[in-house]
């Protein structure tokens, strides 16, 4: 994926998971009034950043992402009422995995950006995307020699953990 | 995940939108390379065209279908939130399940957010293949149908409330119009003329205020507020607050003699726009609709001191009730219309113009109480004295509007209204009048030709904005005169021009609590305040969340013209769907599969809407599909798993994110170690 020749700067892959509501219609507003932002992130939408289920996450760093954007609804206006609230929470205890599993808690970010605030989003990715590029490639996948089957994951969504989720060393 | 992509035969068609995708992402390189990356994951066409939305780019979707027997569909251009609907009833339209569509943008997204066009073509293939792993498991799903309830709820009573109630109730619907002052009428109700025609405000809105009282349909309930909001589209349950009004309405006949015999005056800030003075039982004006007074808590004699009930002697029908409480009723609605108007931009504010400071500075509201026959001039324009006429008039244009210190927006009616002060002035006084404006701006029916009018009648335009107003005179002439500082930018000159009175034109500012209104119903504002329209051109009225539809100046400044139309427009909208009985809602629900259920009750907190329940008798949880609003969060909050979330399934996501980082391509291509 992050292909660097030596004269190229780093260019970072980020996943973003945008609310149907604010942040995706955030996305939509920026594109509409043609503001310009870097073309690191791929943007996934759900229609709550409660939806967000961490193994999502994980998985996209396993994946080789460098880095993973969370965008909601700013407290107090979340279109299902405070669902956003359980992405904080849930967000809050990301990070702490993440720090436990050696990434650096930086790489994940949540953006509050309303549907109005096409300006802020296009600004705060711009901002994530540099702050990505300082800390490096993650290489996740790579470095843990083999990546996680997509069955394995799927079982630990759905509650099922199986034998194989020991990461073979 | 299992070999799913075996069995599917996929089309994909990437848009170019003209130049809008195609001058920034190579599309025929996206095409070509779908077509080869993605086979494996069951891709058999792809194709790229101009216009993917125009009829033939549709047509071409459907030929495949039926050419090549295509199970899925991925459209690669603009958001969905445009054209999901078109490409869904084109899939639709050719027999396939138009949930077995997906559009992924690569217009609001991709190309019109960036400039390196290899790099946005990069993106742009990232973004298809994650459309392509997705769509692998999407299922076909049939809408929800659910009854829609009758009535309508109508927030609001200007005139955009007032049209739209009437055309609802018109067409033979309940409606409930709900009413924060004691009066219907809105602003509109406070004027005396209206431009361009110089029509009187009143003769022409009182009738609609009457038919809106007396409309069999119509429940009017002022004097009342929203509290609580539950449900949907379809079918809402709306808490309202009627405060009590300390007059019994069956009982009242309206005929004014409490607040003729009421002892205490009150200066009226709502309708007099602090010009004038209210009893402490009053109607807010003459031809106000109900016609039932309401007795100032605050202010009343009785609640203050415990004595004088003035009212209740004289009232002729006994209709005062000191100990009246307030009414909490819940009323069900199918839909519901918000047109709660706007506010004055507070003049004090702008300190350099000296309102509040300087007595002969008046704001635009202030103006059209004076300018009313009913107010409290009796329609004769004076001066703060009560008596002088004025010689020279200036009237500042964009106090508040089109300033970066303020508001950035144009409040749009305030040249007309300037304009029609100026005529007022001139007519009613004979003063010279001066029009201090940055720009004349006057894109309506007749709206041109009024200025050029008001250009014939001899006012002054000067072209600048206004500095300062204030009353340190310099010269002899200035004596006792307020001074308008001011560059006229036409001609490169401070002038200092010497008036009698001010007039601000105020802006338009939403209201004070808009924040609060769209969070009680769900949906967004602008960061000025303002709600938040579906779609900025194509879909004005209707919001975001279903079944709430916004009309008036609640969506932003504008004329009566337009907000009588906007009202119109949506009553239109929500009657079409009444007459439907029911309507088609997105399938996007959670179910829970119960024999993976622990009964372990986490999802049960999680939810807002109460959908889910738990049964004891079996020791699981169940998802009512009926309140489930699909937010997904009980989804990826249950340590089962056994939670799936239709659309938007543990499958589908994890899916996309593989196709994202294009994982699902051959490792040859995708990943080097």
């Amino acid at each position: 994926m992050a292909d660097t020749p030596e004269n190229k700067p780093f260019e970072p892959v980020i996943i973003g998971f945008t609310c149907n509501w604010c942040s995706y219609r955030a996305a939509d507003m920026a594109g509409t009034a043609r503001m310009k932002y870097a073309p690191n992130v791929r943007l996934t939408r759900l229609m709550c950043s409660g939806r967000l289920d961490p193994t999502f996450v994980f998985k996209a760093f396993a994946g080789g992402a460098d880095g993973v954007l969370v965008s909601g609804c700013h407290p107090g206006d979340c279109h299902y009422i405070n669902q956003n609230y359980k992405a904080m929470r849930r967000f809050h205890l990301m990070k702490r995995v993440l720090v436990q599993m050696g990434i650096e808690p930086g790489r994940l970010k949540l953006l509050w950006a309303s549907a109005a605030e096409g300006a802020i989003f296009a600004r705060e990715i711009n901002k994530f995307v540099e702050e990505v590029r300082a800390l490096g490639p993650l290489h996740w996948n790579t470095n843990h020699g083999s990546q996680i089957a997509d069955h394995v994951l799927l079982s630990v969504v759905n509650g099922q953990p199986s034998d194989e989720m020991e990461v073979k060393a | 995940m299992d070999k799913k992509e075996e069995n599917e035969k996929i089309g994909v068609y990437v848009c170019h939108c003209g130049t809008n995708i195609a001058g920034v992402v190579n599309v025929g390189e996206v095409s070509t390379w779908a077509a080869e990356n993605l086979k494996g994951q069951g891709v058999v066409i792809s194709r790229d065209y101009k216009f993917m939305c125009s009829s033939l780019g549709q047509e071409l979707i459907q030929n495949d279908i039926k050419e090549y027997g295509l199970t899925r569909v991925v459209v690669a251009a603009c958001s969905p939130h445009l054209h999901e609907k078109t490409f869904r009833n084109a899939c639709k339209g050719a027999g396939l399940n138009p949930y077995l569509c997906e559009l992924v943008s690569i217009r609001e997204q991709d190309s019109w957010v960036h400039t390196d066009k290899v790099a946005a073509t990069e993106k742009a293939k990232a973004i298809l293949s994650g459309g392509v792993s997705r769509v692998v498991y999407h299922e076909s799903l049939e809408p929800l149908h659910v009854p829609i309830h009758p009535a309508t709820l109508v927030v609001g009573g200007g005139i955009a409330g007032i049209q739209a109630a009437l055309e609802i109730a018109d067409a033979g619907f309940p409606v409930y119009l709900v009413e924060r002052e004691p009066s219907i009428g809105g602003h509109m109700a406070q004027f005396d003329k209206t431009f361009p025609t110089l029509d009187c405000s009143a003769c022409i809105l009182t009738p609609k205020m009457v038919d809106a009282g007396n409309h069999p349909n119509i429940t009017l309930l002022t004097y009342s507020e929203i509290e609580k909001v539950d449900g949907y589209v379809g079918s809402f349950a709306v808490t309202i607050r009627k405060r009590a009004r300390s007059v019994v309405e069956k009982d009242c006949t309206g005929c004014g003699i409490c607040w003729e015999k009421c002892p205490k005056k009150v200066v009226d800030d709502v309708f007099e726009a602090g010009m004038g003075e209210r009893k402490a039982i009053y109607v807010p004006f003459p031809q106000a609709v109900p016609k039932y007074p309401v007795i100032d808590r605050v202010n009343c004699t009785y609640y203050i001191k415990g004595t004088c009930k003035a009212c209740e002697k004289f009232c002729p029908t006994n209709a005062i009730d000191f100990a009246q409480e307030d009414e909490v009723m819940t009323v069900e609605v199918g839909n519901v219309i918000l047109a709660t108007g706007w506010d004055l931009f507070d003049a004090r504010r702008i300190l350099q113009y000296g309102y509040g400071r300087l007595p002969n500075v008046f704001t635009s509201l202030e103006f059209e109480r004076m300018s009313n026959a009913a107010g409290p001039t009796g329609g004769s324009i004076v001066m703060r004295d009560g008596k002088t006429t004025p010689k020279v008039v200036g009237i500042v244009h964009c106090v508040g509007s089109r300033d970066k210190n303020y508001n950035e927006y144009c409040s749009s009616i305030c040249c007309m209204q300037s304009l029609k002060f100026a005529h007022l002035v001139a007519e009613r006084t004979g003063a010279e009048v001066y029009n201090f404006y940055i720009d004349i701006r006057t894109p309506a029916k007749g709206y041109e030709e009024f200025y050029h009018r008001l250009l014939d009648e001899g006012t002054h335009f000067v072209r600048g904005k206004v500095a300062e107003i204030n009353d340190a005179t310099r010269l002899p002439s200035e004596e006792g005169k307020l001074v308008i500082q001011v560059e006229d930018t036409l001609t490169g000159n401070q002038l200092r021009v010497p008036v009698d009175m001010a007039i601000l034109s105020a802006g338009l500012e939403p209201r004070h609590d808009s924040k609060e209104l769209a969070k009680l119903f769900g949906i967004s504002c602008s960061a000025d305040g303002w709600l938040i329209e579906r779609h900025p051109k194509l879909d004005p009225i209707a919001t975001m969340t279903d079944g709430i539809y916004i009309a008036g100046c609640v969506q932003g400044p504008k004329d009566i013209p337009t907000s009588v139309a906007q009202g119109a427009a949506a009553a239109a909208r929500i009657l079409g769907k009444i007459q439907q009985k029911e309507i088609a809602l997105e399938p996007i629900r959670a179910t829970i599969h119960e024999e993976q259920c622990s009964g372990c009750r986490i999802c049960n907190n999680l939810c807002p809407f109460n959908a889910i329940l738990f049964h004891e008798d079996r020791m699981v949880s169940e998802v009512n599909p009926a309140l489930c609003q699909g937010c997904g969060t009980c989804v990826a909050g249950c340590p089962a798993g056994a939670i799936s979330g239709t659309g938007f399934s543990n499958e589908q996501i994890l899916s996309q994110i593989n196709g994202l980082l294009l994982l699902n391509i051959p490792k040859k291509e995708a990943v080097k170690a």
